[in-house]
């Protein structure tokens, strides 16, 4: 069969398949926001009952929100999101406690809200270690200890890679970081709702997420900080979140973030298990329909939703733009798509060859998903792979050479 | 991960990208050129017929690499189709960036390859027929695992 777009025919108009960029709010979710909008649009921060109201909502979702990680909710401090998260994290305890050390030790495979912190961390004095993956983007916990110095204030490891879907040993790098005594962060924004966290079980201090990556809204999210861990402000000015955090409170986002964890929490073991199967389906079927595939990221240990596959011989950007053109929505970690020369450096630190990084496509699913919409993507992958690969002189000089 | 920057092409761009003209290879082309690597993640191929009054009869190509470095081999193939080897010496990447209705700025060094793509073609049939075509010089960057040239980029700053 030939795929074409046919809207409003026998297929769907979009087959969402990049829940790890965004996710759709939930019609609960929008429902709970929406008084907050335009009738109980009070500032918690005021003193009369029409605000204070909606300091109550904002409490409700606190408690929510912590029930999903087991934290305390006077531990969650909202913010504008998952980067804001991890740059309070990281710049608060280096600038905090640079009097008693400037390292810091984090991964090859972190988001660019750490990454690029780091860096620019390191561009003020401090020194970062950046810890290498193996081959399935697993960081090596006694490689990690190792690093670790008298002068180490900070390790931050990410939960659960957004590209590859890897999902870190955490409790056992929190083990560590506890008896070593040095402060332990994690970029959770990708795992945070889809896979089971508890921050006193893997001795978690801090840990970023996001509201939009759990059908919740954009532009709300939060940073649990262990109580006792006392972080300065990255952001200054009023009050609010008891001193931690200036800025008038977001309260239609903060009610909206609470309903959607409160759904992503009581729904995660069933969501799990059907999107693991849905995934494993796309995984199988690209990988049995399509020649000189690979799966990235390790088989087992990885988000239920998350499958991404290197497709060898062809380039990503033209590979995502065709399978958009049959109404498939992906991401790619190729450099073409970035405006850089390098393609992504989460598919680089696992050791891909450049070439077959630049051929990378990221499905990422949610139980939205149906199986018969992971089977069209399957089919229109092919369709589009063996195009490309027929204008293709990589390929050209593969077959010549006997090696395709 | 960046999502694709597909909304900045002209409908030009898309056009070519999605039907390429002149996609494929010619066997026993008068001259063959291929550049770029895929380590940059982008490479081009042309194949080109040359008649013996030095026009291009056919001419084809193979690219692996974005949508706008599809579209720039599709476009520059139709630009030189039928016209005589000079003038195909005379087609720069702004010839071709024009052809499609601009390209956006991140994407303006695949134009730039396009052009190194046919004169490598040219330089290749120079070669094969021991002649020299005025104003035409060796081919500066071919597929090479090993060497990251950059050039193209710095070219694209000057701009």
């Amino acid at each position: 069969m030939n795929i074409k777009r046919t809207y409003g025919t026998n297929m769907p108009k979009t087959i969402y398949l990049d829940n790890a960029a965004t996710t759709a709010v939930k019609r609960e979710v929008f429902d709970a926001m929406a008084p907050y909008f335009t009738e109980q649009y009070g500032n918690p921060s005021s003193i009369h009952e029409f605000g204070a109201r909606c300091g109550v909502a904002c409490d409700e979702a606190r408690a929510k929100v912590a029930k999903v990680i087991g934290a305390n909710p006077q531990e969650i401090y909202f913010t504008s999101g998952g980067t804001e998260s991890d740059n309070w994290a990281i710049k608060s305890t280096a600038y905090a406690k640079k009097e008693k050390g400037r390292h810091i030790i984090t991964t090859r495979i972190e988001h660019h809200a750490v990454m690029e912190t780091c860096e620019f961390l390191k561009r003020d004095g401090f020194d970062v270690t950046f810890l290498d993956v193996d081959d399935q983007g697993l960081v090596d916990p006694a490689k990690l200890e190792a690093a670790i110095r008298p002068d180490t204030i900070l390790i931050s490891v990410i939960y659960a890679n957004n590209e590859i879907g890897t999902v870190q040993p955490i409790a056992e790098i929190g083990r560590i970081a506890r008896a070593r005594g040095v402060l332990f962060h994690t970029d959770a924004v990708q795992a945070f709702g889809h896979v089971p966290i508890d921050v006193d079980a893997e001795n978690i201090d801090l840990l970023s997420a996001s509201g939009h990556k759990i059908h919740g809204p954009k532009g709300i999210g939060f940073l649990y900080m262990r109580k006792g861990v006392k972080l300065p402000p990255l952001m200054h000015g009023g009050h609010h979140e008891r001193g931690r955090r200036a800025g008038t409170l977001n309260v239609p986002g903060i009610v909206g973030l609470g309903k959607a964890a409160e759904i992503a929490g009581a729904e995660m073991a069933a969501n799990a298990e059907r999107v693991t199967a849905l995934r494993d389906r796309l995984i199988k079927g690209m990988l049995s329909e399509i020649p000189h595939s690979r799966l990235n990221g390790h088989p087992t240990k990885r988000l239920p939703g998350n499958a991404n596959l290197s497709f060898r011989f062809v380039e990503g950007e033209s590979l995502l733009m065709m399978v958009d053109e049959k109404g498939v929505s992906a991401s790619t970690g190729s450099a073409c798509a970035s405006g850089s020369l390098d393609p992504s450096h989460v598919l680089l630190a696992i050791g891909l060859p450049h070439e077959i990084a630049h051929g990378s496509l990221r499905f990422s699913l949610s139980e939205d998903n149906t199986e018969e919409e992971i089977d069209y993507a399957v089919e229109a992958v092919r369709e589009v792979v063996e195009r490309l690969r027929s204008m293709s002189p990589l390929y050209e000089d593969a077959v010549k050479a006997g090696g395709a | 991960m960046n999502t694709s920057t597909k909304l900045e092409y002209s409908e030009k761009v898309v056009d070519h990208f999605t039907n390429p003209r002149n996609m494929g290879s010619i066997e026993n082309a008068s001259g063959v050129g291929t550049v770029g690597n895929a380590k940059c993640g982008d490479i081009m191929r042309v194949y080109l017929d040359i008649d013996d009054g030095g026009f291009i009869r056919d001419v084809k190509f193979k690219t692996f690499g974005c949508g706008a470095a599809i579209a720039t081999s599709s476009m520059a193939t139709e630009l030189v189709k039928g016209k005589h080897i000079k003038d195909a010496l005379a087609m720069t990447n702004k010839s071709v960036m024009d052809a499609l209705d601009g390209l956006p700025q991140v994407k303006i060094h695949c134009s730039l390859l396009a052009e190194e793509a046919m004169h490598a073609a040219l330089w290749d049939y120079a070669q094969k027929k021991g002649i020299t075509i005025e104003g035409l010089k060796k081919p500066k960057s071919d597929i090479h695992e090993d060497e990251h040239d950059h050039d193209h980029v710095a070219e694209e700053e000057e701009d």
